[in-house]
């Protein structure tokens, strides 16, 4: 089996007494995609919140390829693989299509510091913008400003930015939420393009089960900040924990 | 698909930026009074305080009150070296660079320290910085000469009296009815030291950084996310402005050869920027040009035009005492106003945006 990608150990965030997640160990895998399900407030987003930066861990660890990284802002886990996609559209929005896709092309290359050289003038950075604007099929918007797309095309750019970071950890959260089922396929295949490439690490926030069905290699299951299940899908979605969980029966009745 | 679209509207602004620029090249030219050469060495200077303080506001979102305090740190280290050494480039030098090293150190301390809390705590401690700077300016009188603060002679070249190109004779030559005196260098020192440091802000903002520094002004937390160190651009930025104001200030000292809490440090000229800024637009190099000329002219001019009107209007009942010159200020709050109102943009944000595509 591959050495896992991204490993966190006994993660763990309190808020004054309450424990948002508690005690998460969990391993994943280059070429796996995971899907993270639970009930609301089951700390899914936390979750993901503590492992990409936005929140630093009460205690635990998360590390990338055996780096701790626990202690590192946002950025320096950006530049240590780490990409994340948000729920609500959390894009630049006054920017142009085009420069939101060149900013993160920009982060990774390391030009961000460069005062003197004009924009134009690195056009490879361009160029690479402009093949993940075709990939995501957003090419003839590329000048509008993000806050001009529609929300389906905004989902799009989301996951664009996110490819565009190359990173080895792909995070999503929700990323069909609010969207309509014709374009909700969109972004879907574009995860299922991502997953294609066999050396990217996927962690998916998804409710939907068809999409849950149709993607997943694997399924753990959060609840009230625990790690209920862990397993192959059909496993887990046919275990009885996950059905008392979903149902809304309390587990201590079940 | 690689151009960026340019609307009718970006052109035109461009357009009155050059005409601009070019009226200040050449204004010594143009406008032969002292009085002209104030107003145009001015519009010049402030061209340059203002475009550094919209890298702040405009570019990156950064809400700061103590630009006056770096422009004051530059023109004090001047008036101070002057003073004390005399009058010379080595006094000159040595005021710029010590003006610009403790702008730095306060502007790295100011930023590191206090550039995570939220903008309006931001805000509120460059406001008190900015006080205390104030302050310590009228206080160490010894230094600063006070409230009275401190006259000093500039470098030889730029005393009226030098001539820069003499006749047989002896006299200053004369190029179209203009003496080639100190005067004009100082004036032309005043517009070039301007014109580089605008270059380079413009420069600064059509560069990658320029991106970042937008990105962080519209969502702090996904440029965070996708690889950008906030605190250090945002650090970066501040510094970069502050240096520029620093030095804006050791120019406009070596030009007005009297430096006071008045001319750098008071909170009326950062009163002033802020209106410059939002006159002329947010976010864009050219509506600091344009805020600047006509806030500085509407401060020399405004008044003198309404002495006109109010005695061209002589015999109308009320007019003359609504456009009596003592009056100038509430008009000048109307005119601004008004600009907001049909500008909510600014004079060059919202008329770039005429014929933009949709």
């Amino acid at each position: 089996m591959t050495q896992p990608s991204l490993v966190t150990q006994d993660l763990t965030i309190r808020f004054g007494g309450h424990v948002a997640v508690n005690a998460v160990s969990c391993e994943f895998r280059p070429g796996e995609l995971t899907v993270i399900v639970g009930p609301n407030g089951a700390g899914k987003t936390t979750y993901f919140n503590l492992i990409s930066g936005q929140l630093t861990a009460t205690s635990g660890k998360v590390l990338k390829d055996g780096t701790d990284l626990t202690a590192m802002a946002p950025s320096a886990r950006a530049h240590h693989g780490i990409g994340r996609a948000f729920q609500l559209t959390n894009l630049f929005p006054g920017l142009t299509v085009l420069e939101n896709i060149r900013l993160a092309v920009q982060a990774r290359s390391g030009a961000g510091w460069k005062l003197l050289r004009r924009v134009e003038a690195l056009t490879e950075l361009t160029e690479k913008a402009e093949r993940y604007l075709e990939a995501t099929k957003l090419t003839d918007k590329a000048h509008q400003p993000a806050s001009a797309l529609p929300h389906g095309d905004q989902r799009k750019l989301e996951v664009a930015l996110l490819m565009a970071m190359e990173p080895d950890i792909y995070m999503f959260d929700e990323p069909t939420a609010g969207m309509s089922l014709d374009h909700a396929p969109d972004v879907l295949d574009l995860i299922a393009e991502i997953k294609k490439d066999r050396t990217k690490t996927v962690l998916l926030v998804e409710h939907k089960m068809d999409v849950v069905r149709a993607l997943a290699d694997r399924i753990i299951v959060l609840h009230n900040g625990e790690l209920l299940a862990d397993g192959p899908p059909e496993e887990v979605m046919s275990s009885q924990i996950v059905r008392d969980v979903y149902l809304g029966k309390s587990t201590e009745a079940a | 698909m690689n151009a960026i679209p340019s609307t009718q509207g970006s052109v035109i602004v461009k357009a009155a930026v050059l005409v601009i620029a070019a009226l200040l090249l050449f204004a010594p030219f143009l406008f032969q009074d002292v009085r002209s050469l104030e107003v145009a060495a001015r519009i010049c200077v402030f061209i340059v305080l203002v475009a550094s303080y919209d890298l702040l506001i405009g570019y990156t979102g950064i809400v700061s009150f103590a630009h006056t305090m770096f422009f004051g740190f530059g023109a004090y280290g001047a008036a101070i070296a002057l003073k004390q050494m005399g009058p010379g480039w080595d006094a000159v030098a040595l005021g710029a660079v010590a003006g610009m090293a403790v702008s730095l150190v306060v502007a790295v301390a100011v930023g590191l320290l206090s550039l995570r809390v939220k903008a309006i705590f931001f805000a509120m401690i460059t406001l008190a910085t900015a006080s205390v700077a104030l302050v310590l300016a009228s206080q160490l009188s010894q230094f600063t000469g006070g409230e009275d603060g401190i006259t000093y002679r500039s470098p030889d070249i730029f005393k009226t009296a030098t001539k820069l190109f003499v006749d047989e004779e002896g006299k200053v030559v004369r190029i179209f009815g203009v003496r080639l005196n100190g005067k004009l260098a100082a004036y032309y020192f005043v517009f070039f030291t301007s014109l580089a440091m605008f270059l380079f802000m413009l420069r600064l903002v059509g560069s990658p950084i320029g991106t970042v520094l937008k990105a962080i002004r519209e969502n702090e937390a996904r440029a965070e996310a996708i690889g950008y160190r906030v605190v250090a651009y945002r650090t970066f930025v501040f510094v970069i402005a502050a240096l520029l104001a620093s030095l804006a200030g050791t120019v406009y000292a070596i030009w007005l050869k009297y430096t006071g809490p008045d001319t750098t440090l008071s909170f009326a000229i950062m009163i002033d920027i802020l209106l410059m800024v939002v006159i002329g637009g947010m976010g864009t190099m050219w509506g600091a040009v344009i805020g600047a000329v006509l806030m500085v002219m509407a401060q020399y001019y405004l008044r003198d035009l309404m002495g006109t009107a109010a005695e061209a209007t002589a015999n109308i009942p009320l007019l003359p005492e609504v456009l009596n010159p003592d009056r100038w200020l509430f008009w000048l709050g109307i005119i601004f106003i008004l600009l907001v109102y049909f500008f909510p943009k600014g004079i060059a944000g919202t008329i770039a945006q005429k014929g933009a595509r949709a």
